[in-house]
This record gives structure tokens, sequence and C-alpha cells, in this order.
């Protein structure tokens, strides 16, 4: 019997399936050299590679996350037929060691070896005080707080920062090392070109972007073992754990729906484009009834149906972590079928384009069939503007699920986002003294996450195609749709 | 252009129907009104009895498009489809399902104060925005510029639920200048209204100023800019009696189409500042489950979609006379 039974869950199969396009298009086009250019490009814009390192940290975050297991239980306590403990544990779960199952009584500041709110005491003598209670794990290895408190968080940090500076080094070298035997020259050659910045990809931006993330991380991740670097929350959970949590919730919204949403955009609007007559005209219905609905108010009332169909089908799901995960797909699959409308419409207009030119003709002459045609002449000359659309759109989910959440179409409440941890946290502010903390946390990882994906995206849309630039502004496409949604209005 | 016009309006109904139909798919088709009371009720220990009571007194206890029962028109009459969605385009919307009360009447009652808060945020927001992307277009490749550029890329990175968080907590709570939430009728309003437009101007900033910005840019380099230059005009002057002008036009067709959607409202704004407008009478159907209201709510918002796409079309005739409708 294996010590541990892996689990998938719908939405890491969905991450699986979204890591296998990925790779199958980084092949496709590492094999061909018109379609490598435009990423040489992206590689040597210094934002774009700087938002490619931070997302690459989140991404490892989310994956680590996917890969799900059930623990076994240790043998003679098996109950009733099953070798396995119920709850799902995911890697970053064991990474993480026990910031899962550290839990305090209630809100706790960060760093705290005290509690956050006063309590009363039964002193040892028999009295009774009022005061901040030790708490269980916070701290809990310090002696005397008052005396030792900053002095171990100083000597901590600074282990934790030496550990980074290691850590450093050791993959900076690596890096350095790889780029020197593509190009088979001497390791301190290229590691002078890199510090002087005359390397072609700007490798010196990304080695300084890696030292300020693991300055700031390797120190938080070390003390995170005898403190909460961020605080607990309301029911005591560690703020940090919860925001790392967060982080796969935000990257399958994103990508997910894409998934979704690509093959009714890719479908509908080349076929629109090249047969146009009736088809066009039903596409074009289609999608002007369905974008005339407010983006929030269709999903909404398409979520609202979802909990109904839960509701009344308790029995349908094993644990809360999968009815949780059932929902994230609903939410995934409701955001991707309500929004392809903005893409469609753009690929329809290319495709317009595209199906006058000579090689189209050239291929109708020959008399290749209609749907060969379109898959072997279309969609890779539209296949950029389904990139940059689908990085564009990437930041705007993020946001629009913490506002879905909010409005209470959002992802399970038993699940972490980033839209839970706002919406717990917003009445905390109200507190007296102020609970900051989980909003800070929430904000700062929010902010990370979408300003990198904001910037990738523009470098890549920079380098597939500047003039899409305009035309995807102009035609009030998919982005400013979640864009709209994301502030909470009706879309335009 | 009246010929259009009515032709315009007539193709709306098509669309109107669609949208009434994906509802109806929505609401009806993936659960029976059965699982609807089964929800309200309770999903435990609930009598068949009570469900019927549920469906009978929310008219739920027809067919859902053909009543084989009923004589003559009443086939199609007496049936969900006609009393829950097509009586919608009569704007009878009914009653709702929480509290009984008439929709049409809190609809209207609720459009005011929306608008009261959507409306100084979308002129005040534009002419800031305006006057923004046309400073930055001013000193374009400079520092200025580029600050204002990350400026906006970060600020469009920050949900709006931080603005409205974070705007609530300095003004109300450390300042104490305005009230945190809540609202007032008539002229007392004003201070109560305050925070909310400043949060909404200040929540759009990132968003609408870089795309101003890549609209005057863009209109910079065509060529009657370079003939205005030759001519020896400044620069501040090129860009306000020129570029501006002719910036403005798809500024401001882009804007007609959401000039009837301020009256929805935004869902979060209203309910984090307890304004009684339609996005918090949204949110708070949602809360409650109440289906009918989230049905109208999706029929009213598509007509004001569907009015303002109407007035877009409208308002490129009156600003490009190049532009003739037929």
């Amino acid at each position: 019997m294996l010590p541990f039974r892996p689990v998938v869950l719908g939405t890491d199969l969905l991450v699986f399936a979204m890591m296998a396009c990925v790779l199958a298009f980084a092949i496709y086009t590492m094999r061909r050299e018109h379609l490598r250019a435009p990423w040489r490009k992206v590689a040597g814009s210094a934002t774009g590679m700087v938002a490619a390192t931070v997302l690459a940290v989140f991404v490892t975050v989310g994956i680590l996350d996917s890969l799900h297991f059930q623990r076994a239980l240790p043998p003679g306590s098996a109950a009733e037929g099953s070798h396995y403990a119920p709850d799902v544990l995911s890697v970053l779960d064991v990474a993480t060691g026990s910031l899962r199952t550290r839990s305090e009584k209630t809100f706790s500041a960060p760093f705290a070896a005290y509690g956050h709110a006063k309590e009363t005491l039964n002193e040892v003598d028999g009295t009774q005080s009022r005061a901040q209670p030790r708490l269980r794990h916070g701290g809990a290895h310090l002696r005397d707080p008052a005396r030792e408190h900053h002095a171990d968080i100083r000597s901590r940090v600074a282990w934790g920062v030496a550990l980074a500076g290691m850590l450093w080094v050791l993959v900076a070298s690596l890096i350095i090392g790889i780029a020197a035997a593509r190009r088979g020259r001497r390791f301190a050659q290229v590691s002078g070109a890199v510090w002087q910045g005359r390397h072609e990809t700007p490798l010196r931006a990304v080695l300084l972007t890696l030292a300020v993330l693991l300055i700031v991380f390797v120190p938080l991740a070390t003390l995170s073992h005898v403190y909460h670097v961020l605080g607990t929350d309301k029911v005591g959970q560690d703020v940090f754990y919860l925001a790392l949590k967060s982080i796969r919730t935000a990257l399958v919204i994103g990508t997910a729906t894409t998934l979704v949403m690509l093959p009714f955009a890719l479908t509908l609007g080349i076929a629109a484009g090249y047969f146009r007559g009736w088809v066009d005209d039903v596409v074009q219905y289609l999608y002007t009834t369905l974008s005339s609905i407010p983006g929030v108010l269709l999903i909404a009332a398409a979520v609202l149906m979802m909990q109904v169909y839960m509701d009344t089908r308790p029995d349908r799901f094993q644990s809360v972590v999968h009815r949780a995960d059932f929902r994230l797909i609903c939410l995934c699959v409701i955001l991707g079928v309500t929004s392809w409308t903005g893409l469609c419409r753009l690929l329809r207009g290319e495709t317009m384009k595209l199906r006058e030119l000579e090689y189209v003709q050239a291929a109708q002459a020959f008399g290749i069939g209609p749907w060969r045609i379109m898959l072997r002449h279309v969609l890779p000359n539209v296949l950029h503007i389904v990139i940059i659309t689908t990085v564009l759109n990437f930041s705007g989910l993020v946001l629009a699920e913490a506002v879905l959440s909010y409005v209470g179409v959002g992802v399970d409440p038993a699940m972490n986002s980033f839209g839970t941890m706002i919406n717990a946290a917003r009445l905390e502010m109200a507190r007296e003294p102020v609970v900051w903390w989980s909003l800070a946390a929430a904000f700062a990882f929010q902010l990370l996450l979408v300003l990198s994906a904001n910037l990738f995206a523009d470098a890549v849309r920079d380098a597939l195609d500047p003039r899409v630039q305009a035309t995807l502004m102009r035609n009030a496409g998919w982005g400013r749709f979640v864009a709209r949604i994301a502030r909470g209005q009706a879309p335009r | 252009m009246l010929r259009y016009l009515v032709r315009r309006v007539l193709y709306a109904f098509p669309i109107l129907i669609g949208v009434n139909i994906i509802t109806f798919a929505l609401f009806f088709v993936v659960n029976t009104p059965d699982d609807m009371a089964r929800m309200q009720l309770g999903v435990k220990r609930v009598t068949p009895e009570a469900i019927e009571n549920w469906k009978r007194d929310r008219e739920y206890d027809r067919p859902l498009l053909w009543n084989a029962d009923a004589e003559g028109i009443g086939r199609i009459r007496d049936t969900i489809f006609w009393n829950h969605s097509i009586r919608l385009f009569s704007f009878d919307f009914g009653r709702a399902e929480s509290d009984g009360r008439e929709i049409g009447h809190e609809i209207l009652a609720r459009m005011g104060p929306s608008f009261a808060i959507a409306l100084p945020v979308f002129l005040v927001g534009l002419a800031t925005y305006v006057s923004f992307a046309l400073v930055m277009a001013l000193f374009r490749a400079t520092t200025l510029d580029l600050f204002g550029v990350v400026l906006c890329v970060v600020a469009m990175a920050i949900s709006s639920m931080f603005y409205i968080i974070g705007g609530q907590f300095l003004v109300s709570k450390l300042w104490n200048l305005v009230p945190i939430s809540g609202y007032a009728s008539g002229l007392g309003a004003w201070r109560f209204m305050i925070l909310p437009v400043l949060v909404g101007l200040v929540s759009n900033f990132g968003e609408a100023g870089r795309w101003y910005r890549t609209i005057f840019l863009e209109e910079i380099q065509k060529e009657y800019v370079r003939t205005a230059r030759a001519k020896g005009l400044s620069e501040w002057r090129i860009l306000v009696h020129h570029v501006l002008r002719n910036a403005l036009i798809p500024i401001l067709t882009g804007v007609v189409a959401v000039i009837p959607l301020l009256f929805l409202g935004s869902l979060v704004m209203e309910s984090f500042f307890g304004i009684p407008g339609l996005g918090s009478y949204t949110i708070d159907a949602i809360g409650a489950q109440d289906f009918t209201v989230v049905r109208s709510m999706v029929f009213l918002g598509s007509l004001l979609y569907i009015v303002g796409l109407i007035l877009t079309d409208l308002s490129y005739t009156l600003v490009d006379p190049r532009i003739r409708l037929q």
C-alpha cells in the first residue's frame, strides 16, 4: 500500500490541460522560426522578463498546490474499509510544513507572541486579570517575549537573508551557466556581460528580481515556522498560508476560463468569417444577444442556478473540497461561456480579411475542404490574436474573481481566494484597534500577481502585434468586458 | 434617418427575445420550479404541499411552454414562459419572490440614487481623465509621461474593492470628514455622495487615463498635426484646438453607450456605501436568491445596453458629418 493516494480534482485536470496546451504550443513555436522571432522580442524586453519571473514564481506555487493526495492512515486505525485519511492535501500543504494546522484562537498581529485582543486570564494564584494571552504557536519558543522577541526576529531575519543570498548565488550561477553553455562561451565572459547589461536577454533584471523575491520570501518562509508572519485571521488561521493558497484559485480562474472560452470563440468566429451567409448571421445574432446582457447579471443568474442545482443535490459531493472544486469549475465554465463574444468578434473580422488572400484562394482552387483550410491556413494566422487576448484578460479575470466573490456569486466560501480574503477582511478595518494585516496581505499578493500579469501582457502584445492594440481596445472586446466587471460595473 | 431609427428599434426585438430565451433556459430548464421551491423553503423536511403552495403563489405551477389543458390563446398564455418572460416586454415585472413588493415600483424608486452617484462619476471622470491624458500627451516621452503611465498601470492592478475600503478608512474613519455609508433623499444626499463619487473617480483612473492617452497619441501622429506644426502653431494650441477636437469623436461615441447603463448603478459601490440604488437591489436579490428580481434586472440591463448602442450610432452622425445612416 502506498503511503499516499493521489487525488485528481476537476480543476487539477483543467490546470494540467492548460499546461499541456502551453507545452504543445511552445513546442509548435520552437520549431518555426517566424513564430519564434516575436517571442525572442518578448525575451528581450526587461519589464516583460521581470514580470515573467514573478509570474513563474506564482505559477510554481499554483502547480504545487494542484498536486493533491490523501495520506494513508496508520495501520490498524483504518475505519470502515478506507485506508486513507479523508482530508485532501496538496504538495504545497506539505511544503509549508505545519502552517496549515497551526491556528490560533482568533486575531493576532504579524510576528506577535501575544493575541490581538485582551482576554480574562486565570492567573496561577487564582486571581483574574485582563491581558493579551500568549499565542499557542506564534513565538511559542520564546521564554520571555518581552526581552527576547526583537532579538529573536532580528537574528532569524539575518539567517533568512543569508540563506536567500546563498540560494541566489546558486540560482544565478545556474542561469548564467546555462546561458554560457548554449552560446559556447566562458562563464566569466557571460557573467561579465550580464552584469554590465550587455547580454541579449535582460538577465541582469531577471537576476535582480530574483534577488528581491528571495530576500523577501525566504526570511518570511523561515520565520513562518515559529511566527505568524502575516498574522492570523478571525478564526485564527495563518494569513500567509491563506494568501499562498489563494494564488491557485486566482490562476485557475484566469487560465481555465480561457480554456473554456477558446473552443467557442475559435470555431464560431472563424466559421462565421469564413462561410459568411447564414452561418455569419446566426453567429452574429448569438454574440450580439449574449453581449447585450450585462456581464455581472448574466454570471449572477447562472451562478444562482448552479447553486440551486448543488444545494438540492448535497449527496453528490464527497467532501467540502470536492464541493468547492465543483463550484470553481462551474464558475470557470460560466465565465467562459458568457465571455467568448469579444474574441469571437475579433476572429470573425480577421478571418474575413484572410479568406480573400491568395494562399487561401489557392487552397480552395486545389479543392481542399473548408474545415481543412480553416485549420491549416486560417487558424495559425489568427493565433496571435488569441494569445494576446488570453494574456490581456488573465489579470481582468483575477480582479473579477474578487468582485464576484463579494457579490456572492464567486467561489465557494470554503475555498481560499483573494475574494474571500477581502470579503472577510473588509469589516475588520472598522475594528478598534484596526486589524489591517489580512487586507494588506490580500492587497500585496493580488497587486503583485495582477501587475506582473499586466506588464507581461503588454510585452507580449507589443512583440506579437503592435497594431492589434488599437483594435482590441476599440472593439470594446473581451478585455474591457472583464475589466468592467472587475470594477463592479455593467460592461460596455 | 427616421427610417434607420425605426429599423434599429425593430432589430432590437429579436435580440431581446433572445435574451429572454437565454434567461428562461437558465432559470427553468437547468432546474425545475420544484428545485427552486425546495431551495427557498429549506432543502430538508419540506412537504410536497408547501412546494405546491410556493409554486401557486408565484405562478410557477404551470407548464413551461405549452398548456395543453387550456383553451385557445390560453394554451400559450397560461404558461411560465408567457407569465415570466414575455410579460417583461410590457415592463410588467411582477412581484418580488422574497418580500412580495412590486418590482416595477422598486426599480423606478431606486433609479434615482443610482443615477445620482453614477452621473457625477461619469461627467467629472470624463473631464478629469481627458485633461490628464491631454497633459500626458503634451509631455509625451518625458519622465512625467513615464511617471503617469506607471501610475496608471499600477492603478489598474488594484481591485476596486481596495479603493472603496481604503477610501472609507481614510476619509471617514481617520479624518472623519463624511459619513462612512448611508443615503438621504433630496439635497441632504450630498454628504453621502462625496465619498462614493471620489472613490469611483479614483478607481477608474488607471484604465481610463491610459486609454485616452492612447487615443491622443494616435491622433497626434496624423498628417494634419504635422501641417499645423509646419504652420508654426504652438504645441499647446495644436493639442487643444486640433487634436482634442478630433480625439473627442472616438471618446464621445465610446462613452455614449454607457449613459443608459448609468441607471443600473454599480453593484459593489452601492452595497459598500449603502446606497439604495439598483445595484444594491440586485445584490440583495442575489443574496436572497430572488429569481424574479434577477430576471427583471437582466432584461432591464440588456434593454439599456441596446438603447446605448442605438445612441452610439446616432452620436456618430452628430459629431462626424462624414457618416450618414441609411
